[in-house]
């Protein structure tokens, strides 16, 4: 089987990364937020497994389903404050939450 | 009994101590019998070792009580050093002290603080015979400071006046000018030297300097600041005349008997290293023959009677500066004794008379004071012939001694004749202008005195320093031994007999114009130039001003602008500046997590273009 | 053993009066009292034991962190022994002045107050630089808490302010100390912080200045001198009268300590090439805060900025490194520790009586409280130097021996006896003399002097006497170690020309 480049699978972690991080930054609503976090955790996901499959280990997989597991508890977590936050503000906007400012 | 000199300070010092304890809980004569009687003590066992000393025929004697302190080579004692010097010092400290004390039984009775007083005047008496038997040059420094923080003390002694306690300070701070001078000149005399033990010093200075050396002369230089501090010589003078705030009685025991005469002293006691130093010991006679020509023109225009007396003191511890300044060791010191029994009579007459005008001090507004104050009269009679060098009386001895022999000196010794000369001619007319005043004329006393005022405490010393004054010229002082016997000097008949007239025309002058009032005060005073020159000389030639404009200003003005420390503001500034970047830095702390996110991508993207282009 | 017992009861009965206080609020003051004075006790048998070799009267050597050679070495000479007494008189007196003062949480401010001079105990017997340094830094934060908890209106400030100046020169001599040690590793093969192995190791050229000054600025901080003297108006003003006593009477003499026992002789080389720079920050003190003093309002300021200017001639005199000025230096410590002590109570005693330490609103006490007046008079007039009291000795010794060193300077700091005239007799005639006046402040608690603080006063006065008519009994005690601190150094410095 020809495989896919390693080029093209980086290319594409980047570009989801980069949307990722662009939503982070963009978006007000928390919920966005949340998942663009969760676009970027997936293109780093991605990475690790184009790194694995180029050197053929499995250390990469073994990351990815890391990273998986970690994605579940943040977004259980992330949703978890999202709730709290929603009952006390009665808001998603991020910007409202700027109590530790200096 | 000589071991017994000990004794002489101790007196005094217990009965500062009991004073102290007791805290003014005594009656008053209890404290007078202390205070008092200490120093009769001190003087009946000074009298004692002094006639056994004067017959034992040795030349010194020393005692020695306790080391001080020994550091190294440093071992000054408390030792006690008595000859010939210290013999005369001793009984006129001891005696005319005594005098004093029992005059201020009386002249104090009225004052709520008279413990106080007496153990303040205790203490000095007890400073100033240390001072004066020391043996060597530490113990004499601890009396030089122990009697002026009694002047201080007593300066300042009816503190309820801030004047006062002006005066005061200002007496202190001035003389320790003087002080300090002189402790730099003990310094370097151990350094030079290595020991401060009179004797010893003077013997090494002798073997290792030749005349004129100038370590010698620096040495000198420095001595002779402390002595002008302390006798209130030019160019330190400026403290005396204020310091007549203090009591009468201390302005004849301190500042007019003892304690302003310790710096004729102090050049007396290290004689030979201003004969090392003979430029020095010109200077000592020039400072004394500007400083009694400046106090005698400034007495002239007085009106406060015991600032009058004041000057006079100034001028006449010129004359003997002048004395020490041609060499006349023996002269100056025997001035310094008569001078101590007709100026203590004279201050201590003065205070009866303000006390019977109930503290009234202006002559102007006294009079006619000649029948009411019979004894003060007296006093103020011979005193005043004594001051004025009326021949046989104390004063007229001593000062034909120094000015015969500054006419014996060379090359300066002729100005310092006749600027002597006419320092007595002034004597003569600024002493009897306040003769005159007081005693004769009308009276122009707001309250006429009914009676004189005191008993027998203050007319007795009164009486006994008339007699010292009278006759005192005929007491021999033991001094041949301490500085060698000098070459006598000979004037020729007709200039002794000018030196005798010129003050007796200065008595005719004053005659003329406040007796008779042949002349007029008020004519003489008509133009702008007289006037100009009384206001001159009654500011006692503007020094005040020039101190004050030159060393008081600036400094208070250096003190204001830096109170709150320059140095501290460094660290302020320290301060200041974290505070300042921490209120710019706080600033990116916007508590928006995406402008942090943000931040971190940023950072991270410059980090890898870093990496990248490296 | 006994400088162990002598540390460790000030440590066990600072708990003990911390605990205490749950019992009766009365217990820990007197817990604290019987403890210093025991230690009083414990330290005069060292004025009778025999010294050993070197004049060590007393020594323990265990070891501490063996790794590095560490070990806890305390010894104690003449010099000590007097710096000892010092702490101890001045630790009972601090307690007679907080005995009425502290009344809020009293338990800790003993525990505070004991556990400093603990630490200043330590500081005067350590012979290891690093348990030196623990010491130091031992002695420094209960002193904070003392000022910070029970200090007066700007307390925060001051205690922040005396913190971090003498935290951040501590750090300069611990890099010091750590530098000097691994130079003993370089040279010997083995890391030591013993004083003995230190003084032998060679740290020539440049170095030895960089290092000599981490020391000398610590240390100075402490004296203080200009121009790190900032903190200390701060902490005077603001600390309880025990704090003060405390801080002026001894934790300023640890600097001169450290200066004596330690900046020079390590450093023979570097200090005599140092001397002149030292001795003339010595004649800036001296005068400058001379005249500093003079402008302040606040009664313990000015008298904390004399303290600086007094100061000064300990620096002088350290650094004229002879016999007669190092035994003024320490005389002077002695004195000024009593008479400093004794001003700074007084101040206390007529905040605690009218609450306020402004001078401009005071006058004409003399009349109202003449035992006080008398009091301060004396040691007014003991801190300008008057002869026969213990202040004249040192200064006048000081300056003595720094005529030898260097004349101009010596010239100059002699000023400082004018100065100090100026601005003690200011003080006299500001509060006591003139007409008495009491529109500015409550004088219903205004009352001369207690019994009680007669007592405190008349033991310190006994003691300036002493110090000025017969020094004997103290510098007898000191001299042996100066000569020999004073030749040792002379050898080395000597050896170098010679090479």
């Amino acid at each position: 089987m020809e495989s896919i480049p390693v080029e093209h699978g980086l290319i594409l972690a980047a570009i989801l990364f980069s949307i990722g991080l662009i939503g982070v930054l963009t978006r007000r609503n928390i919920v966005f937020v949340l998942m663009s976090l969760e676009i970027m955790l997936n293109a780093g996901g991605l990475a690790f497994i184009v790194g694995a499959s180029r050197w053929g280990h499995a250390e990469g997989q073994i990351m990815f389903l890391m990273i998986l597991t970690l994605a579940a508890a943040e977004v259980a977590v992330g949703l978890g404050l999202i709730i709290q936050m929603f009952r006390r503000y009665k808001t998603v906007d991020i910007n409202v939450l700027s109590e530790m400012k200096g | 009994m000589q071991d017994l000199i000990w004794l002489l300070p101790t007196y005094p010092v217990l009965g500062f101590f009991v004073l102290v304890l007791t805290a003014g809980r005594l009656p008053k004569n209890i404290v007078a019998i202390i205070g008092a009687g200490s120093v009769g003590l001190s003087f009946f066992t000074a009298v004692i070792i002094a006639t056994q000393f004067l017959s034992s025929g040795e030349n010194y004697f020393i005692k020695e009580v306790w080391t001080w302190m020994a550091v190294g080579n440093f071992s000054p004692g408390f030792n006690f050093y008595l000859d010939g010097l210290s013999l005369v010092m001793m009984l006129v400290i001891t005696g005319v002290g005594f005098l004093i004390h029992l005059y201020a039984t009386g002249y104090m009775a009225d004052d709520p603080s008279y413990s106080r007083f007496f153990s303040y005047m205790n203490l000095f008496v007890a400073a100033m015979l240390m001072l004066v038997l020391g043996d060597n040059l530490v113990v004499l420094y601890l009396g030089w400071e122990g009697v002026g923080l009694c002047s201080y003390l007593l300066i300042g002694f009816w503190y309820i006046n801030p004047d006062n306690g002006y005066a005061a300070r200002k007496a202190f701070v001035v003389t320790r000018v003087g002080d300090t001078a002189m402790a730099l000149g003990l310094f370097l005399l151990f350094t030079e030297l290595d020991t401060l033990n009179i004797q010893d010093m003077l013997y090494a200075a002798e073997s290792e300097w030749e005349v004129g050396n100038d370590l010698a002369v620096a040495a000198a230089l420095l001595l002779l600041g402390g002595a002008v501090g302390k006798s209130a010589q030019l160019p330190l003078q400026t403290w005396l005349p204020d310091a007549m705030a203090g009591p009468t009685p201390i302005s004849a025991l301190i500042h007019a008997a003892t304690m302003v005469t310790a710096g004729v002293y102090l050049i007396a006691r290290t004689h030979i290293l201003f004969e090392l130093a003979p430029s020095v010991q010109e200077l000592v006679g020039w400072v004394g023959l500007i400083t009694l020509l400046m106090a005698g023109f400034i007495a002239l225009t007085q009106s406060d009677i015991k600032r009058i007396l004041a000057f006079s003191t100034m001028s006449q511890i010129g004359y003997m500066f002048l004395a020490l300044g041609v060499g006349a060791w023996s002269a100056g010191i025997f001035h310094l004794m008569t001078h101590a029994f007709f100026k203590a009579l004279l201050f201590l007459a003065s205070g009866t008379v303000i006390l019977s005008l109930h503290h009234e001090q202006n002559i102007f507004k006294m009079g006619a004071l000649r029948q009411k104050l019979p004894v003060s009269f007296f006093s103020f009679l011979i005193g005043s012939l004594a001051l004025t060098a009326f021949p046989y009386t104390s004063g007229y001895f001593s000062k034909d001694e120094i000015l015969i022999a500054a006419h014996g000196l060379e090359g300066p010794g002729i100005i310092f004749f006749y600027g002597g000369v006419l320092g007595a001619f002034l004597t003569g007319i600024y002493t009897f202008r306040l003769f005159f005043i007081v005693f004769f004329g009308d009276s122009n006393a707001a309250h006429p005195p009914e009676k004189e005022y005191g008993g027998w405490n203050m007319n007795g010393p009164l009486i006994l320093l008339m007699i010292l004054s009278l006759v005192g010229g005929f007491i021999a002082v033991p001094l041949d031994p301490v500085f060698g016997h000098h070459e006598e000097h000979h004037v020729s008949g007709l200039l002794h007999g000018f030196m005798i007239a010129v003050p007796l025309v200065g008595i005719a002058i004053s005659f003329l114009f406040f007796y008779t009032k042949t002349f007029s005060v008020e004519k003489l005073m008509s133009n702008t130039f007289a006037q100009t020159l009384h206001k001159f000389w009654n500011n006692g030639w503007g020094f005040d001003w020039l101190y004050d404009r030159f060393i008081v200003f600036p400094f208070l003005w250096l003190a204001r602008i830096n109170r709150a420390d320059i140095v501290d503001g460094f660290y302020t500034l320290i301060v200041e500046i974290s505070r300042t970047a921490n209120v710019m830095i706080v600033k990116t702390q916007t508590g928006y997590l995406r402008w942090y996110a943000l931040s971190i991508a940023a950072g991270l993207l410059l980090l890898i273009t870093i990496g990248v282009l490296l | 053993m006994i400088l162990v017992w002598l540390i460790g009861v000030l440590f066990l009965g600072g708990i003990i009066a911390w605990l205490s206080e749950r019992l009766n609020p009365n217990y820990p003051r007197l817990i604290a009292l019987i403890t210093v004075l025991l230690d009083l006790v414990l330290m005069l048998t060292l004025l009778g034991a025999e010294p050993a070799i070197g004049g060590w009267v007393a020594a323990i050597d265990a070891p501490w962190i063996p790794r590095f050679s560490i070990s806890f070495y305390l010894a104690a000479d003449g010099l000590s022994v007097l710096l000892l007494l010092l702490t101890a008189f001045l630790g009972v007196i601090a307690i007679g002045s907080a005995w009425d003062e502290i009344k809020v949480r009293a338990g800790f401010f003993y525990f505070n107050l004991l556990w400093t001079l603990a630490g200043v105990l330590g500081v005067f017997t350590a012979l290891d630089l690093f348990l030196f340094f623990f010491f130091w830094e031992v002695m420094l934060i209960p002193m904070y808490f003392i000022i910070a908890i029970w200090g007066h209106e700007n307390k925060n400030y001051a205690a922040m302010k005396f913190f971090i100046f003498t935290q951040v020169t501590g750090m300069l001599m611990l890099v010091s100390i750590l530098m000097l040690a691994y130079f003993h590793y370089l040279q010997n093969g083995f890391v030591s912080f013993n004083y003995h192995d230190l003084l032998t190791v060679e740290t020539r050229g440049p170095l030895e200045m960089w290092i000599m000054l981490g020391f000398f600025i610590a240390f100075t901080t402490k004296l203080p001198s200009v121009p790190f003297h900032s903190w200390l108006p701060d902490a005077h003003s603001q600390a309880p009268t025990a704090g003060s006593v405390i801080l002026a009477g001894i934790l300023l003499k640890t600097g001169a300590y450290g200066l004596i026992r330690f900046a020079v002789p390590l450093f023979p080389e570097a200090s005599k090439s140092f001397a002149p720079f030292a001795m003339t920050l010595a004649a800036i003190s001296i005068l400058y805060c001379a005249k500093v003093a003079f402008a302040q309002t606040d009664i313990k300021r000015l008298i904390a900025y004399t303290s600086v200017s007094h100061m000064g001639f300990v620096t002088l005199g350290v650094y004229a490194w002879n016999e007669q000025a190092l035994q003024g230096a320490i005389m002077t410590m002695l004195a000024h520790g009593i008479s400093a002590a004794a001003l700074f109570m007084l101040a206390g005693g007529l905040q605690h009586r009218i609450h306020t330490r402004n001078m401009l609103d005071m006058g004409g006490f003399w009349a109202k409280v003449p035992r006080m007046a008398v009091v301060v008079l004396f040691f007014s007039i003991a801190a300008l130097g008057m002869p026969g009291l213990g202040n004249f000795i040192g200064e006048f010794l000081a300056l003595l021996g720094a005529f030898r060193a260097n004349i101009p300077l010596t010239v100059i700091s002699a000023f400082g006896l004018i100065f100090a005239s100026v601005y003690s007799l200011w003080v006299i005639q500001k509060v006591f003399h003139g007409e008495y006046t009491n529109s500015e402040f409550d004088d219903s608690h205004l009352t001369d002097l207690t019994h009680r603080e007669m007592v405190y006063y008349a033991t310190m006065i006994i003691g300036l006497i002493w110090m000025g008519m017969y020094p004997q009994s103290f510098l007898a005690l000191s001299q042996p170690v100066l000569l020999d601190l004073i030749s040792s150094t002379e050898e080395i410095v000597n050896i170098v020309v010679q090479n």
